[in-house]
């Protein structure tokens, strides 16, 4: 963080992030949420590239911004009078509690934690190193996230399947 | 090549831009040169594409009218030439009505965002070899992404209108973008696959060096593509979130005006956008087999360019509209199967030449050949399986609605 540009695009991207963020609590329009959310994504996805992370930040848009935000909006629009309001709910207390709870998690780490400011070296290509992680020290994991999400996907054709 | 970067080498405009960007740098503050290079890329780009806008939307009407043996627009100025511009200034001049029970905000977005993605897609396109304003080492992906996200601002603008056709529409549009994504990034990891790079330049470059272009090495992948890709534009082949005979103007159906002149003018982008990415990925960008030594090469991708988007012309002078289950079953049934299909052997082929240590132009050859045969044998495969296939006259409910529509929907199982 030495030059004047990251700082700026950081100080711009942490606002946009943050602030879309809250509105997808506060406003009661569920789409509107949806919409604030998919932002949110998007300053994530630019903060990513103020790490030099190309590839999580490319990777963001196209998984949270492209997919999991048309699969929200798929489900807002497939529930019944879920469209319209964002109205009072029971589970507005546990929420509450657990957002704090998260938030306090989050801040105690981030005090705790023995902070490294790393200076920028040169800039290198992630994409290769991934990929090589994946398929290399890391192929466990990788092969149970593809299975769990061909059963997943098995079992949403047998409960659509016609019959 | 000769001549090279020197600043008057009109083969490469971006040389010019690399010597003002450098003077700029050593007479003015840091960030002068950044912000001047984003200008003029982005002018540029933006330019570029209102012209091309400008002579296609009047070359299309009258290309289609000469494939449907009518006139087309013949009145305004010479053989109609100026009509693009009769056009625009209607499209400026005419009321842009928001209806009264729009969502006012969402309604006034859509329209500026659904030009983006395909804008932003000309950021990646090497024109020449110094003329791309981002030669992200992450091109393709960048591509992906890019295209992912034009679903958004379509469903904002049927769902902000209020209007049922318009819900319908953007519904219809998002649902196939979901369908035809998958065929299309598995179309693009075949390219990925033989460059082993997924900068932009760095895969012309490998066309380059290899004398060959990709179209040649997977024919299916650019059928795929093209295939795939006609359908993200929303042309009308395929253009079933907008089919008028169904569903009025399916997510534009509330728009008028300049709004609705911003949709139709992001149509078009995006043609040309899935256009340029044929032409630079699968037919080798600006080179030509040397011919970009004396041609400048800038000039070779549009006629490139150019020469796709007429087949996209083409087929919507000739083609009916298709019914949605059909584009949706053919996106599932067929296109994803054969996409993964072509990419097993891709890799395979990849690891036959990289274990082996063979020569490129020993290998390459024979590759095409087997990809060539690949691709006919299994179209004609997947069509004798897929037209086994009786279609169905009597649609049953889903087991899920059976089982819990008492609990969904509130009525008897």
């Amino acid at each position: 963080m030495e030059d004047v540009g990251s700082i700026v695009a950081f100080w711009v991207l942490s606002v946009v992030t943050v602030g879309a963020a809250l509105m997808v609590v506060a406003v009661r329009n569920l789409i509107h949420a949806v919409l604030f959310l998919i932002l949110s994504f998007i300053g994530v996805a630019g903060l990513y590239i103020t790490l030099s992370a190309d590839f999580v930040a490319i990777t963001q848009i196209l998984i949270y911004a492209g997919a999991i935000s048309v699969l929200i909006l798929f489900a807002v629009m497939l529930t019944p009078r879920a469209a319209r309001d964002n109205a009072e709910t029971f589970l507005q207390l546990p929420g509450l509690v657990l957002a704090a709870l998260v938030g306090v998690t989050v801040g105690a780490i981030a005090l705790v934690t023995d902070w490294n400011e790393a200076t920028r070296g040169p800039f290198s290509e992630t994409a290769a190193a991934i990929g090589e992680a994946l398929l290399d020290k890391y192929v466990l994991p990788f092969e149970i996230a593809s299975v769990i999400l061909l059963a997943a996907m098995v079992g949403a054709i047998v409960l659509v399947r016609e019959d | 090549m000769i001549f090279l970067a020197e600043w008057w080498d009109v083969r490469d405009l971006g040389n010019a831009v690399g010597e003002l960007l450098e003077w700029l740098g050593d007479h003015g503050p840091d960030w002068l040169p950044y912000t001047a290079s984003a200008l003029v890329g982005a002018i540029t780009i933006v330019v570029f594409l209102l012209v091309s806008l400008l002579v296609f939307a009047w070359l299309e009407r009258r290309l289609i009218g000469r494939i449907q043996a009518r006139r087309g627009p013949n009145r305004v100025g010479p053989w109609g030439a100026f009509q693009s511009i009769a056009d625009a200034i209607k499209f400026v001049t005419k009321e842009a009505i928001t209806s009264a029970n729009a969502d006012r905000w969402v309604f006034w977005l859509a329209p500026i965002l659904v030009v983006v993605p395909a804008l932003v897609v000309f950021a990646v396109m090497p024109f020449n070899e110094g003329m791309i304003l981002a030669d992200l080492n992450v091109g393709v992906l960048f591509l992906v992404a890019v295209g992912s996200v034009t679903a958004i601002p379509i469903f904002m603008a049927g769902w902000s209108s209020n209007n049922k056709f318009s819900l319908m529409g953007a519904m219809r549009e998002v649902a196939m973008l979901i369908s035809y994504e998958i065929p299309l990034v598995l179309a693009l990891l075949g390219v990925v696959i033989f460059t082993n790079t997924m900068r932009m330049n760095g895969i012309v470059g490998w066309q380059d060096e290899h004398n060959t272009w990709l179209i040649f090495l997977q024919p299916l992948a650019v059928l795929i593509y093209f295939i795939a890709g006609a359908v993200e534009i929303n042309r009308t082949p395929t253009d079933i979130a907008e089919a008028e005979s169904e569903i009025v103007a399916g997510y534009h159906t509330e728009y008028s005006g300049v709004k609705f002149g911003m949709f139709w003018l992001a149509e078009y982008f995006a043609g040309f956008a899935i256009a340029a990415i044929i032409a630079t990925l699968y037919l080798g960008g600006w080179t030509l087999w040397g011919l970009e030594e004396w041609v400048p090469g800038w000039m070779i991708f549009l006629v490139k360019l150019y020469g796709l988007f007429w087949f996209f012309i083409w087929m919507r002078g000739t083609l009916p509209r298709l019914r949605i289950d059909q584009l949706m079953g053919f996106a599932w049934k067929a296109l994803l199967p054969l996409a993964l299909i072509n990419i097993f052997f891709a890799g395979l082929e990849v690891l036959l030449w990289q274990e082996n240590d063979l020569a490129a132009e020993a290998v390459l050859p024979g590759f095409a050949i087997a990809n060539l045969v690949l691709a006919v044998v299994l179209i004609v495969a997947w069509a004798q399986l897929l037209g086994r296939g009786r279609p169905q006259y009597r649609p049953t409910r889903a087991r899920l609605v059976k089982e819990l529509g008492a609990v969904v929907y509130g009525e008897e199982a």
